[in-house]
């Protein structure tokens, strides 16, 4: 589910599952759920999607990572985020295993290419902290 | 020759037009494209047993008996398929399974996509516009609602150009490649009067000079979003061999998938297409060498190029090769997409997906006109859905 900030972008809107991991962000810090036997995997939720199982704990992540993949937006496909354009999604795969989205900030998007180094940068929109990357160092 | 119980016996497209004249109801499109496709095959309406659709607009539940009641039809196969652009490709196994398991023996496939006549009051708006392009994602404790969405990852597009980017990083391909795609497809839609780009071919500099959409993905590499509809007659052999057209046998399918968002696709450069046409060709027991033409799922030209090798036609990280060293035209070595594909027709809702399927049908018929490929008997068709997540191969062979 979304939710609109002031200047209309989507925002998550938490659930029971996910709270923690929003709870996170906004401290930041970027913590997901740990399966003893599977590892670290995002999104959050109730059952690991490797085993099923429901022995997972919350661990805390470095937030590093490279970059996976990624596109630039220049047409604002949600036109709600039309006054972003042009912005950067990336797919980034964190040194602890799972694959994250999330928007890379503080650089120009003509700079950033695939198996880029990034860490976690936080972004306080309204009552939200949303995730995203910057290149590291 | 794989499985031979259940054959198209009939088809019927409407050109695909960016804006549609004449809105309809879905049930009401229907009901015309069942006209359509019965006079086609020369089968009265009373044989049918089956319905296959997406949905119904007026009818968001109970949608089969919906359709049934509207086309006065008894019926004993009623099924709701919910897998994006593979959508038709998905709809055409499983008729012919449910014919080959004898629980039915006449299905008719609808894929209409027309405009509904107004509503009065109603008012589309902006909320609109965006909840299309969230596909679902904004409903509570969706995954996409609370990740991808407020990162901006919504429609298509910026997906297919993750993988594009991937690609290029991973194997190489060049732009330039990629545009070969768009500027065949174009050139075979030059052949094709109902494609939205009839009379309108473009080069490879025309690619390349579009405008950016999505990094690295091009105006011209994307599909025209349009209206328009098509539907399909699924019926048993015997019954097919009475029909005027040579029956096209539904002769291996599969099916694959693992992931809604491209966030968590195993891999995003090798697809599950690859299952998907490992057990297609393999319960056809025909090999790839064996296929006369290709029908191939092309919303972008970067899914061409990951057909292409994960469907087995060439090695993986050789697809730019392919593209380079073959025409694709439907006069070259190695005809695809001969109706223009969806880069060349238009996307016409899910009628665009169900293009690919119609147009194989039409070559190993006998009946593709100016663009026919001499002596076609065999076709490869596929589906591409969500965000290179749903995989439908089928191979069509002719009777």
């Amino acid at each position: 589910m979304v939710h609109f900030s002031r200047d209309g972008w989507p925002l998550p809107t938490p659930t029971p599952i996910t709270a923690p991991y929003f709870d996170g962000l906004r401290e930041r810090r970027l913590v997901l759920q740990r399966c003893p036997r599977d590892g670290y995997f995002f999104y959050p939720r109730g059952r690991c999607p490797n085993c099923l199982g429901d022995d997972w704990e919350w661990g805390k992540l470095s937030g590093r990572g490279t970059v996976y993949s990624f596109t630039v937006d220049r047409a604002g496909h949600d036109p709600a985020l039309s006054s972003r354009i042009p912005f950067a999604i990336a797919l980034v795969d964190l040194e602890e295993g799972p694959r994250l989205v999330g928007n890379v900030v503080d650089c120009d998007v003509a700079d950033i290419a695939v198996g880029m180094a990034v860490e976690a940068a936080y972004e306080d929109v309204d009552d939200a902290t949303l995730l995203g990357f910057r290149p590291t160092g | 020759m794989g499985k031979t119980a259940a054959a198209i016996a009939g088809l019927t497209e409407w050109a695909p037009k960016r804006v549609w004249d004449e809105p309809m109801f879905t049930m009401e499109a229907c009901a015309r494209l069942a006209a359509e496709v019965l006079a086609d095959a020369e089968v009265d309406k009373g044989e049918v047993d089956g319905l296959v659709i997406n949905g119904l607009r007026e009818s968001p539940l109970f949608a089969p008996s919906a359709l049934a009641e509207f086309l006065g039809v008894r019926s004993n196969f009623n099924e709701v398929v919910d897998l994006g652009g593979a959508t038709p490709a998905g709809m055409v196994w499983r008729a012919a399974a449910a014919i080959e398991v004898g629980i039915c023996e006449t299905v008719l496939v609808f894929t209409p996509s027309v405009p509904a006549p107004p509503q009065p009051g109603a008012n589309g708006g902006p909320m609109k516009m965006k909840m299309g392009a969230y596909m679902g994602g904004e409903v509570w404790g969706s995954p996409q609602g609370q990740f991808e969405i407020p990162a901006g990852l919504v429609a298509a597009t910026p997906s297919f150009a993750m993988a594009a980017s991937r690609y290029m990083a991973e194997y190489g391909v060049s732009e330039e490649t990629l545009a070969k795609v768009a500027v065949d497809s174009r050139y075979n839609a030059q052949a094709n009067p109902k494609a939205v780009f009839y009379g309108k071919p473009i080069t490879i500099d025309d690619v390349m000079t579009s405008r950016y959409v999505a990094d690295p993905l091009k105006l011209l590499e994307i599909v025209m979003p349009c209206y328009g509809g098509s539907a399909v007659l699924v019926t048993t052999a015997e019954r097919a061999a009475r029909c005027p057209h040579r029956p096209v046998f539904v002769s291996g399918y599969g099916e694959h998938l693992t992931h809604k968002s491209i966030t968590y696709a195993p891999d995003i450069v090798d697809t599950p297409i690859r299952l998907a046409a490992d057990r297609a060709f393999a319960m056809a027991g025909v090999s790839r060498d064996a296929v006369d033409m290709a029908s191939m799922y092309d919303c972008y030209t970067i899914t061409v190029l990951l057909t292409i090798e994960d469907a087995g036609f060439c090695p993986k990280g050789q697809g730019g090769r392919f593209i380079d060293e073959h025409s694709l035209r439907y006069d070259g070595d190695w005809p695809l997409n001969t109706h223009g594909g969806q880069l060349g027709m238009g996307q016409a809702g899910l009628g665009g997906g169900m293009s690919h399927i119609t147009e194989a049908v039409r070559q190993v018929q006998g009946r593709a006109g100016e663009r026919q490929v001499p002596d076609c008997n065999i076709a490869y068709a596929n589906g591409t859905g969500g965000m290179l997540a749903e995989q439908v191969a089928l191979v069509l062979e002719g009777a």
